[in-house]
């Protein structure tokens, strides 16, 4: 295992009250693995990854990266991993190719060969004709991608990337997409958090739901779908959302629903299948008032609303 | 190969140095203007300009040349504000918005030598700060400052634990204050201790007001000057030796270890 998280516990010192940010996360990361981290604000992903790239120290637990305790060899661990944070760190001062170049001495790797590596990963992450940019003359997305390149840089054996597409367009986002999944080529193990669940969905072999400092399931994005969420989605709009008691009872009893619950507009139907399902729900909801119905695939979206009984995005 | 080499702090040290040894390099005019402008000022008007407006008299103070007084106050306020512009006023920047500081803190190093390291290369500035100041006594006063080595050993050891002193003030107000809060403390902090630093007068002849000699010993600027006075213009009444490298050590005790451990607390959470 490449991280391995155990027991991990972060209560912040709070002002007025203490703040429980991680409760009780284990976790094991396989080496080669695109692991995601998904969760909505507040869930404690950027306190777990702080603590894993010691940015911070954790109440109670272990973590180890490459098997190096991150509490008692911080300076050790940090050589192994590289981190690309929350907020844009790129050194404001150097150009972008000295920030690779300096980078590279840091972890003490010999001036001719950092300048060669530097080189390479300008062309790696076609930041070729930017290497004499300064960061702040670089659109967000470009920016993101040198923070890449910088963090491996070193060939860290795991890169830890905190919500790498906050405030990217949508173009960026993919490009970064792409930078991150060629990655795996050279071996590289990537832990991300993110609460797109698209990201997820497109990026991550494994993924821990993570909600309130817990983790809430892990599997793959296909097992999480079909553990917690293999269900189709129904969302019924009723003119009448009052009178759905006896409505409920009555989708409950058909076999292909697997719960039905209220919502403030009408209901929700997770079906286990959608065939033949469709004409019952519609005659049924029919006295109620329907006036709109809407079928979401299965989806992490869906798990995590099954999990949660909340959306992901609010 | 490039693969990173482990457990080599010293050269992660190093490559810090030379990172900040380039980003100075880019700014080597906007220092030196930053450095020289004050103690060109002051010289000027105090030691060429006044002598000609006056009735042709020298200011004297404690039996030399107003001078020969300013030239070791000018070195040490020259430090102090080097060392300040050195290491607060980018770590305020780096702890604010941009949080860059943990580019630097992902070292493979402790945490502790990254703030070290910054105090060593501003102690480098500092003292190259002094050395640029030292050439303006030479050429503006109207009557020339008398200037003698008496001890080598001592020059030396006040210059870099003078130097080291400013460059942990630096890290102290750098790392406990918030950015917008800097210009303040120049006004509540930095200026009172020049101002009573010995920078203009010798410590000793403070002691007509008996009350503030004995209250600017808290002061580190004082034996900042006072030290320099001793190591550059020994015909000046100073302090002892002994009590200056004892005021430097201490003051660079305090605040480093004050500024360390404020570093520390605002890096890790
Ligand atoms: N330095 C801190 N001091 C006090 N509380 C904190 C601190 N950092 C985070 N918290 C709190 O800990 C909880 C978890 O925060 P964290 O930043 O880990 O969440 P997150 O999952 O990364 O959320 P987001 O998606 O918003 O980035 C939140 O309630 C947050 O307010
Ligand atoms: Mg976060």
């Amino acid at each position: 295992m490449i991280v391995e998280i155990t027991a991990l516990h972060k209560t912040y010192e709070g002002k007025p009250d203490p703040v429980v940010a991680v409760a009780g996360i284990d976790l094991a990361v396989e080496p080669g693995q695109i692991f995601g981290l998904l969760g909505p604000n507040g869930a404690g992903k950027t306190t777990t990854i702080s603590i894993c790239t010691t940015r911070a120290l954790p109440t109670s637990g272990t973590v180890t990266i490459s098997g190096v305790d991150v509490v008692k060899h911080p300076a050790r661990a940090r050589v192994s991993m590289g981190v690309v944070p929350q907020y844009n760190t790129l050194d404001r001062s150097l150009t972008v190719l000295e920030n690779l170049f300096f980078h590279c001495r840091y972890f003490g790797i010999g001036a001719a060969a950092a300048r060669s590596r530097s080189q390479a990963l300008l062309e790696q992450f076609q930041l070729g004709e930017r290497g004499k940019s300064f960061p702040n003359q670089l659109s967000g997305g470009l920016q993101q991608r040198v923070q890449i390149a910088r963090a491996i840089a070193h060939h860290p054996a795991v890169l830890f990337l905190d919500e790498p597409s906050a405030g990217l367009d949508p173009q960026s986002r993919i490009a970064m997409w792409e930078a991150v999944t060629s990655l795996r080529k050279e071996g590289i193990t990537v832990v991300l958090t993110t609460h797109y669940m698209e990201e997820a969905d497109a990026l991550c072999d494994q993924i821990a739901i993570v909600d309130k400092g817990r983790i809430l399931a892990l599997g793959s994005p296909d097992e999480l779908k079909h553990r917690h969420g293999a269900q189709t989605r129904l969302e019924l709009k009723l003119r009448d959302a009052s009178a759905t008691g006896s409505l409920l009872s009555a989708l409950r009893s058909m076999p292909d629903v697997a719960t039905a619950e209220p919502t403030p507009e009408g209901l929700r139907i997770f079906a286990r299948q959608l065939d033949g399902l469709l004409p019952p729900v519609v005659s049924a909801a029919q006295a109620a008032g329907l006036r709109d119905l809407t079928i979401h695939e299965p989806s992490l979206e869906t798990v995590f609303l099954a999990l949660t009984g909340r959306e992901l995005r609010d | 190969m490039t693969k990173a080499r482990t457990g080599r702090p010293l050269a992660a040290f190093g490559a810090l140095m030379l990172r900040d040894a380039r980003v100075l390099s880019r700014e080597l005019i906007p220092f030196a203007v930053r450095v020289i402008m004050q103690p060109l000022l002051f010289l000027f008007v105090f030691t060429y300009l006044f002598p000609r407006l006056g009735t042709g008299s020298q200011m004297m103070v404690g039996g030399g040349s107003f001078a020969t007084v300013l030239l070791p106050g000018l070195m040490a306020v020259a430090i102090m504000f080097t060392g300040i512009a050195a290491v607060a006023l980018p770590l305020s920047g780096e702890f604010g918005i941009t949080r860059e500081i943990d580019d630097r803190v992902m070292c493979p190093l402790p945490v502790y030598a990254v703030a070290l390291e910054k105090i060593c290369f501003a102690a480098l500035q500092c003292m190259l700060a002094a050395l640029l100041v030292l050439p303006l006594a030479y050429y503006i006063p109207s009557t020339p400052v008398a200037l003698h080595v008496s001890s080598w050993p001592v020059f030396v050891a006040v210059l870099i634990l003078a130097s080291l002193v400013s460059a942990a003030l630096g890290l102290a107000i750098g790392s406990s204050v918030q950015p917008r809060q800097i210009g303040l403390v120049f006004s509540i902090v930095v200026i009172p201790i020049t101002f009573l630093g010995c920078v203009y007068y010798p410590w000793a002849l403070l002691s007509h007001v008996r009350w503030l000699q004995v209250a600017v010993l808290v002061n580190p600027i004082v034996y900042m000057s006072e030290g320099l006075r001793t190591a550059l213009t020994p015909g000046m009444p100073h302090m002892p030796t002994l009590a200056i490298l004892a005021g430097l050590l201490l003051s660079f005790a305090l605040l480093g270890g004050f500024g360390l451990r404020s570093f520390l607390r605002r890096v890790i959470s």
